[in-house]
């Protein structure tokens, strides 16, 4: 079953390549992976947290090298948000004015290699897949993107390239760990290992921080974050929306998969380091957002900002803050795809996004204002919405962490200054949907459409799923929590 | 029955028929020379595959210069396969070679040019299989005049003629250099076979510093061979002026026999800890100065030769590593994406010139010509489920567990910096608008040879076990005695 999730979108992209009806295909494609990975979430058993529907194949037996997939409740999640994600981008899509086949063939291996990369069990298939993405980032951006398109394209691949390879060197380096008799990909196998204490906690700092550094390169940690507004802007909406709402999760599942339970060790010891760098993303980059005139641009940083707080959780180390973590990449991923698919509507009419051209857009697209507004609401953290549940999970987890009653540890001051990022993402939110929806309308012509009929739908289905696991995360929580029971039992 | 020197002979035979074909029957289209030498090839390549190892008779003189391990038979495929390619895209490229050379008759000097590049696959063999420096000196003159001969080979193109110049006299240079290395070598140990050298050496009744100073001699020698820098002057200017074909024969033969002497020599003389920190130093060299000096190329003949230095950098990290697996895979590697990208340029550059310009808008003109660029762009810089990938994946993993932890940091960064000049020719491919309208048709044969090489390419980058169950124990032939 999870290979025929992971395959389909590859396979619909070759057929796609070789000239079958663009579109439909692709939607086609689209709404069969969300089906399966939804019935493969019906039938997944959330108690224990050991690995379901696993598959492996023998791929080297030198280098110790399997093709493994295999799921538990933190990659289901991951898949199921790529998956409503994917269909969800293919429903934005517009008309294409040239190559519209590459185009949606692009998307779909994205989505493909992050499901690819969420399933594999296995260091270097984890890895390959997501590189899968690569080139059809560049070509997305480059050829249908819009503003300064090319520097952008080149900004981000570059980027990320180096940032993989960064991540490379760790991973082989994780590889190498291991005595050369029992090397293994396996992430199981290293989980194992390293729940017995085979893996040095000397020999653990240097990975941790290449890992940290690379995945870092990939989540838009802070100094390595320049590339994620600048390609968000660029990006034509469905790239954007796959990007920065399931593919730039990767990284982060990533600490979540294997430096956590892996590397525990260098995990607390470098954790000073981790809470100022996602300071820098909730205040620093909070306030830069603040500062932003173009709403893409301030899309793409508030982005930015949000993966602080998945930092926080992933800082916390305990189960409450790592499962909270695990929640808010899903519903991150749900908000901002909304968001992003929106402003490419929003782009397709007016073709400004500039807050001092924009305003009054309210009264022409109102179905267009609600549905925003309704992100806008998810992203700030409402209750109601998924991001509060997960948001709360984060805050607490991470204020528990060597909390005692006398006085404020690091992990205390540390909440207490990222809570203040909810308030500095309420202030750009709201008042970018005030410049862009309310007020008097700018220098845009007077008949713009509002969203057709079948983007209601689209938007609909992101926004029903957001609220769905708002009102009941505790299916979310049955459903990963036991994925990190094993994590730390250590502590306990 | 078939013993390892039957397949050089036969390969020798091949050429020699072709040659006489070529000048009795005058007639003959000499297109149907083309087939048969890669009908022989062919059938060479299969016999590879049936070898018996020598048994009873290892102690016949033979055996002191030539050797018939499964690193020599794998040199062998890589140079056969190599051979038939080039041989391939020599068909595509016959006008502009004839418009290369006189006009005397109907079909000039095409006989030599199928002729030629079959000796030379016989010499690259023979390279492989040579553990005595004598054999070394004699398989790589046969290799080196060859290609003086192939390099020069279009007449009345300048460009053509300056390139073979400059090639005959580094090469020349490069071989002054080998046979002094080898005099030091055999005044200090009194030998020339190379473990019999080693025997010497590490008996420790040596003067270290003549036969250092040999090696070094030797390795510079070798440097010149596999293009790695400050040996690599002649590379831009030779690849780009030399016939397209020749020019990928040149950068993956050439470099492929290099890189299998190196390895051979080196096993014995990296007991020299001198020799180890001079290689570090030489590989951190050629990867800056290759990766970086390809960024500003809008040529892409010329890209692909500073790419081929680039690539000679990451060979040489395994080569540091001591890990024979990881540098023949990336040599299999290197064979199959350079080989497609030389492919497509000889395709494209029919039509136009082989500037990057040239390449503008391919995906409109023809989607399977840019895919298979696309292909071969990817496979170089790297991006996994491509050979490349496995290959860059390899090297580092032995680097990192010789803890070269200098050269990996340098090789990530040139990796960065090789996405760029690979990707730009991507970014030509589909993201230009064409100059020109016309469509590209490719034939039946370069079209089978192109899928056949792309799927190589992505086979081995997801199913490499092929090539490590050829080559299984080989990091034990190659051990080094550290």
């Amino acid at each position: 079953m999870i290979l025929l999730i992971m395959f389909a979108p590859i396979a619909v992209a070759g057929l796609i390549m070789l000239g079958f009806r663009a579109r439909r295909w692709a939607l086609g494609g689209a709404v069969f992976t969300l089906v399966c990975s939804l019935l493969e979430y019906v039938r997944f058993q959330s108690r224990g947290g050991s690995f379901q529907d696993v598959h492996t194949f023998r791929i080297s037996s030198q280098l110790g090298l399997n093709f493994t997939v295999g799921i538990d409740g933190l990659s289901m999640i991951m898949v199921l948000l790529a998956a409503i994600v994917l269909l969800a981008a293919v429903w934005f899509t517009g008309p294409i004015e040239n190559h519209p086949n590459e185009f949606y063939a692009c998307l779909l291996l994205i989505a493909g290699g992050a499901i690819g990369a969420f399933a594999s069990l296995d260091l270097f298939f984890f890895y390959a897949f997501h590189e899968l993405a690569l080139i059809p980032t560049f070509l997305l951006i480059g050829i249908w993107g819009s503003g300064n398109r090319r520097a952008a394209a080149w900004k981000v691949t570059i980027y990320l390239a180096t940032g993989s390879f960064v991540l490379l060197i760790g991973l082989i380096m994780l590889y190498q760990a291991l005595p050369a008799g029992v090397r293994t990909f396996d992430i199981r196998l290293l989980q194992a290992a390293a729940a017995r204490g085979e893996i040095a906690p000397a020999a653990q700092s240097p990975i941790y921080l290449l890992l940290l550094m690379g995945f870092g390169i990939l989540i838009s940690l802070v100094p390595f974050h320049t590339w994620a507004p600048e390609a968000y802007a660029s990006a034509p909406a469905p790239a954007a929306m796959l990007h920065a709402g399931v593919l730039k999760k990767f990284g982060l599942y990533g600490l979540l998969r294997i430096a956590l339970p892996i590397l525990p060790d260098a995990v607390r010891q470098w954790s000073n380091l981790l809470l100022i760098l996602l300071l820098g993303n909730i205040i620093y980059i909070g306030l830069v957002t603040i500062a932003q005139r173009r709403l893409d641009w301030m899309l793409g940083y508030s982005s930015v900002m949000h993966m602080g707080y998945i930092f926080l959780g992933i800082a916390s180390a305990n189960i409450l803050g790592v499962t909270g973590a695990a929640i808010l990449m899903l519903a991150h991923g749900l908000s901002i795809a909304l968001l992003f698919g929106i402003t490419g509507e929003i782009r397709r009419r007016v073709r400004s996004l500039d807050f001092d051209a924009l305003g009054g857009l309210a009264r022409q697209m109102p179905v267009a204002a609600f549905v925003f507004g309704l992100g806008v609401f998810a992203s700030i953290g409402l209750p109601g919405f998924a991001n509060f549940a997960a948001e709360i999970m984060v805050v607490f987890g991470a204020f528990r962490n060597g909390f005692d009653y006398g006085h404020f540890q690091r992990f205390q001051w540390a909440t207490v200054l990222a809570l203040w990022g909810v308030v500095i993402s309420a202030i750009y939110m709201l008042r970018a949907y005030r410049r862009v929806f309310l007020g008097s309308p700018g220098e845009t012509e007077s008949s713009l459409s509002d969203l057709n009929p079948s983007l209601r739908v689209a938007s609909a289905v992101l926004i029903t799923a957001s609220i769905c696991f708002g009102f009941f995360p505790q299916r979310l929580v049955k459903t990963v929590s036991p994925a990190f029971d094993n994590y730390f039992r250590v502590e306990k | 029955m078939i013993y390892a020197p039957a397949l050089e002979i036969a390969v020798f035979v091949l050429g020699t028929i072709i040659l006489l074909l070529d000048a009795f029957a005058t007639r003959l289209n000499k297109q149907v020379l083309c087939h048969i030498a890669l009908i022989g090839l062919a059938l060479i390549f299969a016999a590879t595959f049936f070898l018996t190892p020598q048994g009873a008779e290892r102690h016949a003189p033979m055996w002191n210069f030539y050797s018939d391990d499964m690193v020599a038979v794998m040199f062998k495929r890589i140079a056969l396969v190599t051979t038939a390619v080039v041989l391939l895209m020599t068909i595509d490229y016959a006008g502009t070679l004839r418009a290369g050379v006189q006009k005397e008759t109907a079909q000039p000097g095409l006989g030599e040019f199928f002729a030629l590049p079959v000796f030379l696959c016989a010499g690259l063999m023979w390279m492989a299989s040579a553990i005595d420096f004598v054999m070394i000196f004699v398989s790589l003159e046969l290799v080196t005049i060859s290609f003086y001969v192939l390099v020069g080979y279009m007449r009345r193109n300048p460009a053509s003629l300056e390139a073979g110049v400059k090639y005959l006299v580094l090469s020349a240079l490069s071989t002054a250099f080998l046979v002094y290395g080898i005099t030091w070598i055999f005044g200090a140990t009194g030998e020339t076979n190379l473990q019999k050298i080693a025997a010497v050496l590490a008996g420790g009744r040596v003067e270290r510093n003549p036969a250092l100073f040999g090696a070094v001699l030797v390795l510079i020698a070798l440097g010149f061979k596999i293009a790695a820098v400050p040996f690599h002057i002649w590379v831009a200017d030779v690849y780009q002026g030399a016939p397209t074909p020749i020019t990928a024969y040149l950068s993956v033969g050439s470099k492929a026999a290099g890189f299998v002497v190196l390895l051979r020599v080196l096993q014995v003389f990296l007991v020299l800890p001198e020799i180890q920190r001079l290689l570090v130093a030489i590989a951190i060299l050629t990867l800056i100065y290759g990766n970086l000096a390809a960024l500003p190329q809008t040529n892409v003949k010329r890209l692909l030769a500073y790419s081929s230095i680039a690539h000679a950098g990451y060979l040489l990290i395994g080569v540091v590593s001591f890990s024979g697996r990881a540098v023949v895979f990336y040599l299999v590697a290197y064979l199959l994406m350079t080989l497609l990208g030389f492919a497509v340029l000889i395709v494209v550059a029919q039509r136009g010139g082989d500037n990057l310009v040239d390449f503008a808008g391919l995906s409109r003109r023809s989607p399977f010509l840019a895919f298979a660029m696309l292909v071969a762009m990817a496979s170089l810089a790297g991006v996994p489920f491509t050979a490349g990938f496995l290959g860059k994946f390899l090297v580092f993993d032995a680097a990192v567990a010789e803890h070269h932890f200098g050269l990996v940091v340098i090789g990530v960064i040139t990796v960065g910096a090789g996405f760029y000049y690979y990707f730009k020719v991507i970014r030509a491919i589909y993201w230009d608008k064409p100059v020109t309208g016309d469509r590209i048709v490719v034939g039946l044969r370069t079209g089978a040879m192109m899928t056949s090489l792309m799927v190589g390419i992505l086979l081995f980058g997801i199913y490499p076990e092929p090539i490590f169950s050829a080559l299984r124990g080989i990091d034990s032939t190659l051990t080094v005695s550290r």
